[in-house]
């Protein structure tokens, strides 16, 4: 009922397409995710190419385990299906609803950055820094990367929150919101594809 | 080391670099005194450093651009009475290193890349029938953003020294253990945070021309310039990526200590050529192809006719940017890839000589049986096809593989890509300047000054690059600071010098054309000086801050042509009922901030003071949130102040 598609159909635009300056703003930010993908991809393909070349450090079968990759896993898509829940209660114009939601997405979040600086750290007691091969550096850059979006993605999660706290729903804090749901589901595809070739490759070796 | 020390090392207290100082001193106070004595201060501040209009933005990044030419063009004039006669001490090796790395990465990203953004910004938006670009505030961050990497990137030869890696700046050459000092740094951050507007500019112009185009103008119903507009920004997107990786990575093993292209700890050198040129083949491409676009509108406005093989040049383009991005070997196909995909990347190398083919000959048709003028425009515009026909031909011949094993890294590689530079890009913005300035300034630019500017520049840079050809086939390699001679290089080498001084002549008589039509060069008061087929013409010039009163409605391709000629003189005339206001983006100092900020995070990296990096991030991101709570960025402009300016222009129907 509130897919885009069938809400147009009713005659009921999306709010956040209401304006075409909006829906206009919502076009750019998929072309910066477009470039966003491009990004990853050249960082992915450093990764792949460096990933066994551990210099005589550890390698990522030393390193990597399931259990916390899993569990940031966990954390991460939860949050962005409390991110998808947060829309959700954006199309039928709920302000705390959507407001209670983005904050469940940003305790998720915060929880997944939280377990990627205590599994960076854990890896730097062992005395795997990324000043020890190739593997190393390009593994940090690459999650680190993701983490850093994410990190800037609550920062950003937080100026929506108070902006809906303080003006409520409109046409601009509306187009605000869907297109940090945009990003926000973004960074859980780029995880996905992190897990898959980084954690779950690693261990397979 | 002491922080004197750390800024003022013995690379810039050589005498030119003095001389250079007490120059920029005397340029810096001396604008200082006009603005003060003038009392245009807040003229500066209202009009240029706060505006969102894109046609302002578009003249800042003209300026900016070609201030950057005379710089760029001042490398080169060295780096030639270097070279003309051997044996020359004029530059020492690491003075030369340096001027050639300024020289190639000043033309590439801080003039090129402006006086493209320049154009963007001065005529998309009217060729569209659009009131701005999609998202004003961001294209006043983009140029921001840009002009302050640009002064972080120009200031490094005074304070702290150059680069001197090469434009390319290829690892391991770049890693701190081959390269200490600050130069490097300079390039690394320059370029990553330039990155960022160039990328911004990209997403702008790609929104700008699939969001906002006038009703009825179908993609197939787009000036050929707005196409190539939106096919290069699209290669902003899918490119620019690639070289923030490559900068970032070398920047993180440069001050970080990481080992992506160290030759210790795994580190793979060839990772950042490969990096380096997925990004930069397509940047020859986003630069050649509004060229391109430029010389379509120019072939066809001065030949009377509608460009010959429309589709097919929309074909091309797009054939050109899907192969662009397959190619990227063929600059280091010595690397010992293996037969097989060297052979890959010849044999896709050459396939682009098919599409550009095709629009050589659609220009060269457009013209046949059209009544042609011989304007400046058009002069570039037919320079611009033999040029770059035989620079095209070289890069045939470099494509070839057992070929290239001997070309490579010569003055012949040197010569072919200069010879596309030249003469795709800069000949194609050169024509493009001279086209739309009346539209943009309203005033024509000399005519008769335009043509000596052109026949130096031509001439020039024929007798510059034609000898660099046999130079490199007899085996004189790239980068080399100097010859004994006995080489036998000597004569072909002061040919070549003798030519970047003529072309150094036609710079200064394109200086003194601008300079002297802004003070008597004829006004254009029609606003369709060169009876023109695309909107823009059907403007006043220049172009109301709103720029089209009410919103145009196209039915065909060159639809001013049309509009001509249906509608007579009243084409351009409005019923004073049909205004309506107009909600105009608010001026905003948000953009002029970002960029300072940009600039004290970038210095403080280049020098490691990570406090004074921290401040600048910091103030990134706080005029970032800052914005996220601004809603107010449009305002109201009236109806009445609607009506004033187009009586005024003479546009309102009595």
């Amino acid at each position: 009922m509130n897919t885009p598609l069938e809400a147009g159909r009713a005659g009921r635009v999306p709010l956040e397409f209401s304006d075409h300056h909006g829906a206009l703003g919502i076009l750019g930010f998929w072309l910066f995710l477009a470039s966003d993908v491009v990004l990853f991809s050249c960082l992915f393909a450093v990764y792949a190419s460096y990933g066994m070349r551990t210099a005589g450090g550890p390698t990522p079968m030393d390193l990597f385990h399931y259990g916390p990759a899993f569990a940031e896993t966990l954390l991460l898509l939860t949050s962005s299906f409390a991110c998808g829940l947060c829309v959700y209660q954006l199309r039928r114009r709920s302000r705390n609803g959507a407001a209670a939601w983005l904050a469940v997405t940003m305790l998720l979040g915060l929880g997944f950055v939280g377990m990627e600086v205590h599994e960076f750290a854990s890896y730097v007691a062992l005395g795997a820094t990324w000043h020890k091969s190739a593997f190393l550096s390009a593994f940090f850059t690459l999650v680190g990367t993701h983490g850093l979006h994410v990190s800037f993605g609550l920062l950003w999660a937080g100026s929506l929150l108070v902006q809906l706290w303080r003006r409520g729903l409109n046409a601009v804090s509306a187009r605000r919101l869907y297109v940090f749901s945009l990003y926000w589901h973004f960074l859980d595809i780029i995880w996905v594809f992190i897990f898959s070739a980084v954690y779950l490759a690693g261990r397979i070796g | 080391m002491s922080l004197l020390a750390q800024l003022f090392p013995p690379g810039v207290l050589r005498p030119m670099e003095l001389g250079s100082d007490g120059l920029i001193l005397l340029t810096v106070a001396g604008l200082l005194f006009v603005l003060t004595r003038y009392r245009k201060w807040g003229w500066l501040w209202r009009e240029w450093v706060t505006t969102v209009d894109h046609k302002k933005i578009g003249v800042m990044y003209l300026v900016a651009s070609l201030v950057m030419l005379f710089r760029g063009g001042v490398d080169a004039l060295l780096l030639r009475t270097q070279l003309a006669a051997p044996g020359s001490t004029f530059l020492g090796p690491e003075h030369y290193d340096e001027i050639f790395t300024t020289h190639g990465t000043i033309m590439v990203f801080f003039m090129a890349m402006p006086l493209m953004f320049a154009l963007y910004n001065a005529v998309i938006p009217l060729m569209i029938g659009a009131r701005d670009v999609a998202f004003p505030r961001l294209n006043a961050i983009s140029f921001w953003v840009f002009a302050f990497a640009g002064i972080l990137f120009n200031i490094s030869f005074v304070v702290g020294g150059s680069p001197n890696a090469g434009w390319t700046a290829y690892a391991p050459l770049t890693e701190r253990a081959f390269n200490p000092g600050v130069g490097e740094n300079y390039y690394l951050l320059a370029l990553l945070i330039s990155g960022i507007g160039t990328l911004a500019s990209g997403i702008n112009f790609l929104a700008t021309i699939l969001g906002m185009r006038a009703r009825g103008m179908t993609l197939m119903k787009m000036p050929l310039f707005v196409w190539s507009a939106l096919v290069s920004s699209a290669l902003i997107l899918f490119a620019f990526p690639a070289l923030t990786v490559a900068l970032g990575l070398t920047m993180l093993d440069r001050l970080f200590g990481s080992s992506f292209f160290t030759l210790t700890a795994g580190g793979m050198p060839m990772m950042y050529v490969n990096l380096f040129w997925i990004w930069g083949h397509p940047e020859v491409y986003l630069l050649v192809l509004p060229a391109f676009g430029i010389f379509s509108e120019v072939v066809s406005t001065f030949s009377r006719k509608t460009l010959f093989g429309y589709p097919s040049m929309v074909g091309s383009l797009l054939a050109i940017t899907l192969l662009s991005f397959g190619v990227w070997v063929h600059h280091f196909f010595t690397m010992g890839a293996g037969a097989a995909v060297n052979a890959f990347f010849g044999v896709s190398t050459m396939l682009i000589a098919i599409p550009t083919g095709v629009k050589i000959f659609n220009w060269i048709l457009t013209m046949w049986g059209g009544r042609v003028r011989m304007t400046v425009a058009m002069l570039w515009q037919m320079a611009f096809i033999p040029t770059f026909v035989v620079g095209g031909a070289t890069g045939v011949l470099l494509a070839v593989v057992p070929g290239d094993y001997q070309f490579h890294n010569s003055y012949f590689m040197v010569a072919h890509f200069h010879n596309m530079l030249i003469g795709g890009v800069v000949f194609g913005f050169l024509s493009g300047l001279y086209y739309w300035w009346p539209k943009m300034f309203g005033y024509m630019l000399d005519e008769r000054q335009g043509r000596w500017a052109f026949w130096l520049f031509f001439i020039g840079f024929w007798v510059t690059f034609m000898p660099q050809y046999f130079l490199g086939l007899e085996g004189m390699t790239r980068r080399m600071y100097t010859y004994s001679a006995g080489f036998g290089w000597t004569t072909l080498n002061q040919i070549s010098t003798l030519g970047a001084y003529v072309m150094g002549a036609g710079f200064l008589v394109l200086v003194y054309n601008i300079v002297w039509s802004m003070l008597r060069g004829e006004r254009d008061v029609t606003g369709d000086p060169w009876d023109g087929r695309t909107l823009e013409w059907s403007l006043p010039s220049p172009a109301p801050e709103y720029n089209f009163a009410r919103l145009p409605t196209v039915t065909e391709r060159d639809a001013w042509w049309h509009a001509k000629r249906e509608g007579g003189a009243v084409a351009a005339q409005w019923r004073a009922r049909e205004i309506e206001p107009i909600a105009m983006p608010r001026p905003t100092a948000v953009p002029f901030f970002i960029g300072l900020a940009f600039f004290l995070a970038g210095a403080g990296m280049v020098f490691s003071w990570w406090v004074v990096a921290a401040v600048g991030f910091a103030g990134v991101v706080a005029l970032l949130v800052r914005g996220w709570f601004d809603d107010q960025d449009h305002e109201e402009l009236s109806r009445d102040a609607v009506l004033r300016v187009e009586a005024a222009a003479g546009r309102l129907q009595a």
